[in-house]
């Protein structure tokens, strides 16, 4: 049925569709109105779930572990400074292989304190065995938080889906929420590879020597590449159902692009109508967007990128001594092509800014007027500030 | 008291506690109250190394290791987990050590305490990060030395008393016990686990590797600790009805800080100061109970 959701309630819906038993959260801005929805659907018994109100981000994600590790599928939802705190458990979660699925609602890093969007708060977390997928809008939202479900479980990693502040989580669209049945079909009631039981008593998460932890990590590193065709997989038969698919990247009008934009998160509809705008002036351009970011489209991304002359990559974030993260991953990735397109790193949007048309025009520009870009990483839009004293 | 508790065993031989180790004689007594219907939370603490490496196991029920700070909730997360699949029979009990519980995991324990979550906390407390090489923590007493308190420097703060922290977050129970004392540890245990909400257990366990005591003076160290009111052993139901369990001679501290080499530092004048802050603190809680000496 067709509603018309805030990219927060898309998120809450899939969450009430998934049969999730324990939810912990921590309230955050701008991750609340996911929260408040799922703690009212607990309280009126539209879930059948436990709602833990923990006192940190920490606790939050802890209690999760505890949660999961006894046998049920659970959710949370956070931001910004409180993914940051979960940090350490967040790589307890992928080491433990437990099939967690959180929503983390892109937000800057303090200070300054901000509360608009910024993908750094996501991005830095990219080592933490988190498998990340990146969404455009609210039904994208629902859909992926549907599939994250599946593709945690079925190959016991964490999944992390990721959506930008404000523009998408406070954003009213029509989404389309499948019934319950349809979704059973999808995602059946959990059922545990190893769980906590006092039947069949064993240890989790123990002391390893030197003599095993290398090789419980190459299992994780194994895991984490099978969850590429597993994603794939998981997409049709959901396409299947309900007929629709995203990809681990959504090429447009790459084919003959001479010039191709990347982008992720909701500046790719902005650069969707930029796009048209050049197309109908004749530019040869394209646009990649990148929806899987861990693990990374290797493939993918030299597919759709490998015949162009240049690449810019839109990055609403930044790793300070280094770059854009999307501009790395993705020059990392054509490494491997004999013959490379120049990649030109553009940083845009951070805190919140918007990412207008004429913005993204001035990239398009900037790239196809100069053969090199000028620096690594190329700010746009960036004022003449007077500090105060 | 269940009558076969003692013959009861859910430790196995060839754990890696040190000799003497007292959070292992713990653990021994605590579990025989509890039984095979346990799930074990273990935060980061002497025990994550006793329990054995993978793929061994010193435990013969359910275990599960997790981070540092994270006793109170994780331990929140499998109750949630038991209540949705309908299990009540099942009791889960955070396993931690005192600097995880008076120190980095304190905010966690709070936090679930404050939601009264139904499991049981158990604090073995040996008085320093002793898994990390004798650092001090807030449960390390004044006078001790430590290596992060060494020479000159030795801890000139008091002990945080957390058993009064948790009687202030009124859980319906919170009791000391001691390693050196199985018939209370196990009873205490054994009433903890019949009670629904959040309950808390302070062990007092001897380290002699930290303490620099001989591993064979450990139970009687411990035992020492309760007859000079050091660690007195008592009980509060509801944050306020408070029964003393156990009423000493009242040795003086004295002839229990000469027996152990962290406090071999310390003058006649020292102890007399440590003299007068246990009977303080022991005059408080006989007021505390209503009672006189």
């Amino acid at each position: 049925m067709k509603r018309v959701l805030e990219g927060s309630h898309a998120v809450a819906e899939a969450v009430r569709l998934a049969n999730v038993q324990v939810v912990s959260a921590y309230p955050i801005t701008p991750q609340t109105h996911i929260v408040e929805i799922i703690s009212d659907y607990c309280a009126k018994g539209k879930m059948n779930a436990k709602f833990i109100p923990v006192e940190s981000e920490h606790s939050c994600l802890a209690a999760l572990v505890g949660a999961q590790s006894a046998g049920v599928r659970t959710f949370t939802a956070t931001s910004s400074q409180g993914l940051a705190l979960m940090h350490e458990i967040l790589h307890w979660v992928s080491a433990a292989r437990l099939p967690i699925v959180m929503v983390d609602v892109n937000r800057a890093l303090g200070p300054g304190w901000n509360i608009w969007t910024d993908q750094t708060d996501s991005l830095s977390q990219r080592d933490t065995g988190w498998i990340q997928l990146y969404c455009e809008d609210g039904q994208e939202v629902l859909d992926t938080t549907l599939q994250a479900f599946r593709l945690a479980e079925r190959v016991n990693l964490p999944v992390m889906v990721v959506l930008d502040a404000f523009f998408l989580s406070h954003t009213y669209e029509p989404v389309d929420v499948p019934e319950q049945k349809e979704v059973d079909r999808f995602l059946p009631s959990y059922s545990p590879r190893f769980n906590l039981d006092t039947r069949n008593p064993y240890t989790l998460s123990p002391l390893v020597t030197p003599a095993f932890y290398m090789e419980m990590r190459h299992d994780m590193a194994l895991a984490m590449d099978e969850a590429m065709t597993c994603f794939a997989e998981i997409e049709e038969e959901y396409a299947a159902l309900f007929n629709r698919r995203y990809g681990s990247v959504e090429a447009v009008t790459c084919d003959d692009a001479e010039i191709i934009l990347v982008t992720s998160g909701t500046i790719t509809s902005t650069t969707r109508l930029l796009l048209e705008e050049l197309r109908a002036k004749g530019e040869k351009v394209g646009l990649l967007k990148m929806k899987m970011f861990r693990p990374f489209p290797v493939e993918a991304v030299c597919r759709a990128l490998g015949r162009a002359k240049k690449v810019a990559v839109i990055d609403r974030n930044f790793s300070f001594g280094a770059g854009g993260v999307f501009a790395q991953e993705i020059k990392a990735a054509l490494y491997k092509l004999p013959v490379r397109p120049t990649v030109f790193g553009y940083i845009a949007g951070l805190g919140g800014r918007d990412v207008t048309t004429d913005i993204l025009e001035e990239i398009y520009i900037k790239t196809r007027e100069t053969d090199l870009p000028s620096q690594e990483s190329i700010w746009i839009g960036l004022q003449e500030v007077k500090y105060a004293n | 008291m269940q009558i076969d508790a003692y013959d009861r065993e859910y430790m196995c031989s060839g754990h890696v506690g040190c000799a003497g180790c007292g959070a292992t004689i713990a653990m021994r007594l605590f579990m025989k109250a509890m039984g095979e219907k346990t799930i074990m939370v273990l935060p980061a603490c002497c025990w994550s190394v006793i329990a054995g490496p993978y793929p061994q196991s010193a435990m013969k029920i359910p275990v599960i290791h997790t981070a540092f700070e994270t006793g109170g909730a994780t331990a929140s997360g499998v109750r949630a987990a038991l209540d949705m699949k309908g299990d009540t029979e099942t009791s889960v009990v955070t396993w931690a050590g005192d600097g995880g519980t008076f120190d980095i995991g304190f905010q966690s324990l709070s936090g679930a305490v404050e939601r009264n979550e139904d499991f049981i906390y158990v604090c073995y407390d040996n008085e320093a990060y002793m898994n990390t090489g004798i650092q001090r923590s807030s449960s390390t007493p004044y006078g001790a030395w430590t290596t992060t308190t060494p020479g000159q420097d030795w801890k000139r703060l008091r002990k945080k008393n957390i058993v009064e922290v948790l009687v202030a977050h009124r859980i319906p129970y919170v009791a000391t016990a001691n390693i050196a004392f199985p018939e209370d540890l196990i009873r205490k245990a054994q009433k903890a686990k019949s009670i629904k909400g959040s309950k808390f257990l302070h062990i007092f366990a001897s380290c002699p590797t930290g303490w620099r005591i001989p591993s064979e003076m450990s139970v009687k160290i411990a035992r020492m600790a309760v007859q000079t009111n050091i660690f007195p052993l008592y009980e509060v139901e509801d944050g306020i009805h408070y029964t003393i369990n156990h009423k000493p001679k009242e040795y003086l501290v004295r002839e229990y800080f000469k027996l152990q080499g962290r406090f071999r530092h310390l003058t006649d004048k020292d102890l007399d100061q440590i003299q007068t802050m246990v009977d303080e603190d022991w005059g408080l809680l006989l007021k505390k109970a209503g009672e006189r000496s």
